[in-house]
């Protein structure tokens, strides 16, 4: 017989009410990449040339290099949730899919990283 | 108890059932998305050789412009406007429409007809500004 009080006994069981943050992430990051999307390509269609000097003045504007961090940001965390997802339902030995998993963040996060410095970079002309 | 484990219906192979567009479109997107992270990566690549400098960028832009580069390039935006258009149908379905089974397959081929054109008006627009 235990001498605990029923609200003792439920506390911490149960939900965490943490399971629906990887659904929704990816619900709010595609949400976020419709109109990013489409403002990227139409920008990068506007650009009469490629050359370097375009892309150079293209990054410097304020407008286009928020946006396109914030792009970088949407894209790359919606690209990890989506992979992982795939990871997890094709894998089935559980050490590749955890390595895998992790393998997959790093890889992400790091280009992600990387590509908002390139951004940054060129905004403030280093 | 053996014995009802071994009885139980199991559900057949994915190879027995019969293709259909919901399944088909369903698997593009994942594939689609497989394909669109190598894309973000090589965007990612893009950004870090303008930042690197004249050089690097004239290198990397020798491979986009070569033959193979132009065919994923293709694949890439084409991917792009599918998997677009099929997740702004996922997110109709979240918010709970269009679940009825006439209506997915005219928003399944309203999603293949508007991919292919916003593909080829893109590819003209990018080939007539260059």
């Amino acid at each position: 017989m235990s001498l605990r009080t029923p609200l003792g006994r439920v506390l911490g069981l149960g939900s965490a009410r943490e399971g629906a943050h990887h659904w929704w992430a990816q619900r709010l990051t595609a949400v976020a990449l419709i109109p990013l999307t489409l403002w990227l390509v139409y920008s990068v269609v506007c650009m009469t040339t490629l050359d370097y000097i375009a892309a150079i003045g293209w990054l410097q504007s304020p407008i286009t290099s928020s946006l396109l961090v914030l792009f970088v940001i949407a894209l790359f965390y919606h690209a990890q949730l989506g992979m992982q997802v795939v990871i997890e339902d094709y894998v089935e030995c559980e050490v590749i899919k955890i390595t895998s998993i992790v393998v997959l963040k790093f890889i992400i996060w790091f280009t992600g990283l990387a590509s908002i410095m390139a951004i940054l970079k060129v905004f403030l002309g280093l | 108890m053996a014995m009802t484990t071994i009885n139980r219906p199991l559900s057949p192979h994915l190879q027995i059932y019969k293709p259909q567009l919901t399944s088909l479109l369903s698997i593009t997107h994942r594939g689609t998305g497989v394909f669109l992270t190598l894309g973000a990566l090589f965007l990612g690549c893009w950004l870090l050789s303008i930042a690197n400098g004249p050089e690097s960028y004239g290198n990397l832009q020798k491979y986009i412009l070569a033959w193979y580069g132009q065919v994923f390039l293709f694949a890439w935006v084409f991917s792009l406007y599918y998997h677009l258009c099929n997740g702004i149908r996922h997110l109709f379905w979240d918010i709970g429409l269009g679940l009825e089974i006439r209506t997915t397959y005219l928003s399944g081929y309203t999603v293949i007809a508007t991919s292919i054109l916003l593909t080829l008006v893109t590819w003209c627009l990018a080939g007539a500004a260059t």
